[in-house]
């Protein structure tokens, strides 16, 4: 069963962030926000433990620095806003018989015999996050996943996400831009500025 | 059958060619003519010494001599991997994991082959020991440096990637799997190419030698396929060593791809 634990960050710095605390309760969505350069995705690397930082991230009992690195970014997820493929298949990417509908997103089962080759950015993002839930992570960290979608892609995938994030009671942390989107989806919403964590 | 001599006024002859090659090489404006000769004057004076330090090996014969050589030998193939590495781990590791490879899988392979297979008395015999190392450490330093190369400079323009992968939970040895796959294959190539070429579109050069000094074709031919055999095997495992610790070091004890840990060298 999806587990329905919290995401704690304590005392966490990285780079010019230092001593954010936050949690995050299970089935919520804390939104990010920033000017670019303000730190948002190291923040999100620190949470996935790929780089070198300080501070400690529990999800549960789930300690990040006691479980070996695959197991934790397994389980705590990070989607980038880049996403890079390595096989010639969209289904290479997906774990072997996963059983997510993708119709939501806008895709049929035929995708998965696509070419990745011929996937639009739009497409593969989607693809991306994707591929991620299909894997059944605890924690989703999500960096500005509808910044290369149309106005239409990104309310069907705000709306799938908030969905699939309740029922399967997954904390969040979803770094946005757009003022609106944040209004839609976060239950809270932290600006970073001046190296901390602030709530707008 | 004797050897005919030669003499150092023959040998002029034929560095009046390369000079000659030189000259064209200079007159084409490839940039290469100061090069030619430089190397051509290296070729001389490092054969010339290696040479009387053999002679002298020859004569004494004992087993430290030879080790202190072979030594010496593996430490200049280390320093040669590093310099063949465009992006190289940092902190001494280059140098330590080219070097400790070939350790392992030249020595080896030699020593087996001396005591088990040529059998010399004692094993340790110079004239046996010396040049089959020279021959092994030649290829395995090929071998592992192209390995190697291959290696960071395929973990540095896929870094993204990896880090991708990483990020989808899996293991810092899924994620760079194919990497490593493609630099384990790159480092064997050649020599397995080498094998598979010997004979026909080329005569190797230790295998001509031997002939040259009057030795049975038959007899030469045996030696030849003996040191085949074993620069494949040393190349071959020196390489998967070097790829495999390499792979290694370039993650932290927390599975996180450690790019920083590479400098590039221009």
């Amino acid at each position: 069963m999806p587990a329905k634990t919290p995401l704690r960050l304590h005392n966490l710095g990285i780079g010019s962030l230092h001593g954010v605390d936050l949690t995050v309760a299970p089935g919520e969505i804390v939104c990010l926000s920033g000017a670019s350069g303000s730190g948002k995705s190291r923040l999100l690397r620190a949470v996935a433990d790929l780089e070198p930082h300080d501070g400690e991230v529990t999800l549960g009992d789930l300690v990040q620095g006691r479980v070996p690195g695959h197991r934790w970014r397994a389980a705590v997820m990070l989607v980038p806003a880049e996403s890079q493929w390595w096989a010639e298949t969209v289904v290479a990417h997906f774990p072997p018989e996963h059983r997510l509908d993708l119709t939501p997103i806008g895709f049929d089962d035929a995708v998965m015999g696509w070419s990745v080759s011929r996937l639009s950015s739009g497409e593969k993002q989607r693809l991306a996050l994707a591929r991620a839930v299909a894997r059944q992570p605890e924690a989703l960290l999500l960096d500005e996943p509808t910044a290369n979608l149309d106005a239409d892609s990104i309310r069907r995938v705000e709306t799938w996400l908030q969905e699939l994030i309740r029922e399967r009671r997954l904390p969040v942390l979803w770094v946005a831009h757009d003022q609106a989107q944040i209004e839609r989806v976060g239950r809270r919403h932290f600006r970073l500025r001046n190296g901390t964590l602030e709530q707008a | 059958m004797d050897v005919i001599e030669l003499s150092w006024w023959e040998l002029g002859l034929a560095s009046l060619l390369v000079v000659a090659l030189a000259a064209v090489a200079h007159l084409a404006r490839l940039g290469l003519g100061k090069d030619i000769l430089i190397a051509a004057a290296r070729t001389v004076l490092q054969l010339a010494l290696i040479g009387l330090v053999l002679e002298a090996l020859f004569s004494v014969g004992s087993l430290h001599w030879v080790a202190l050589m072979a030594l010496a030998m593996l430490l200049i193939a280390g320093r040669e991997v590093m310099a063949r590495q465009k992006r190289r781990l940092s902190g001494g590791w280059a140098f330590g994991i080219g070097t400790v490879s070939m350790f392992l899988s030249s020595f080896t392979v030699t020593v087996l082959t001396l005591t088990v297979i040529i059998g010399p008395d004692p094993w340790f015999t110079p004239q046996y020991a010396i040049p089959l190392l020279g021959m092994m450490l030649g290829n395995t330093m090929t071998g592992v440096a192209l390995g190697l190369d291959r290696l960071t400079d395929g973990v540095w323009r896929q870094r993204q990637l990896i880090e991708n992968r990483l990020m989808l939970g899996e293991s810092w040895s899924q994620a760079i799997a194919d990497i490593r796959r493609d630099a384990m294959r790159s480092g064997m190539i050649p020599i397995i190419n080498a094998m598979a070429a010997a004979g026909v579109v080329s005569l190797p050069g230790m295998m001509t030698g031997q002939i040259l000094a009057g030795s049975p074709p038959a007899l030469a031919v045996k030696y030849q396929i003996l040191v085949m055999f074993t620069i494949t095997v040393g190349t071959g495992f020196g390489t998967v060593a070097a790829v495999m610790a390499g792979s290694r070091r370039l993650f932290d004890e927390r599975e996180r791809l450690r790019t920083d840990r590479l400098h590039t060298v221009s």
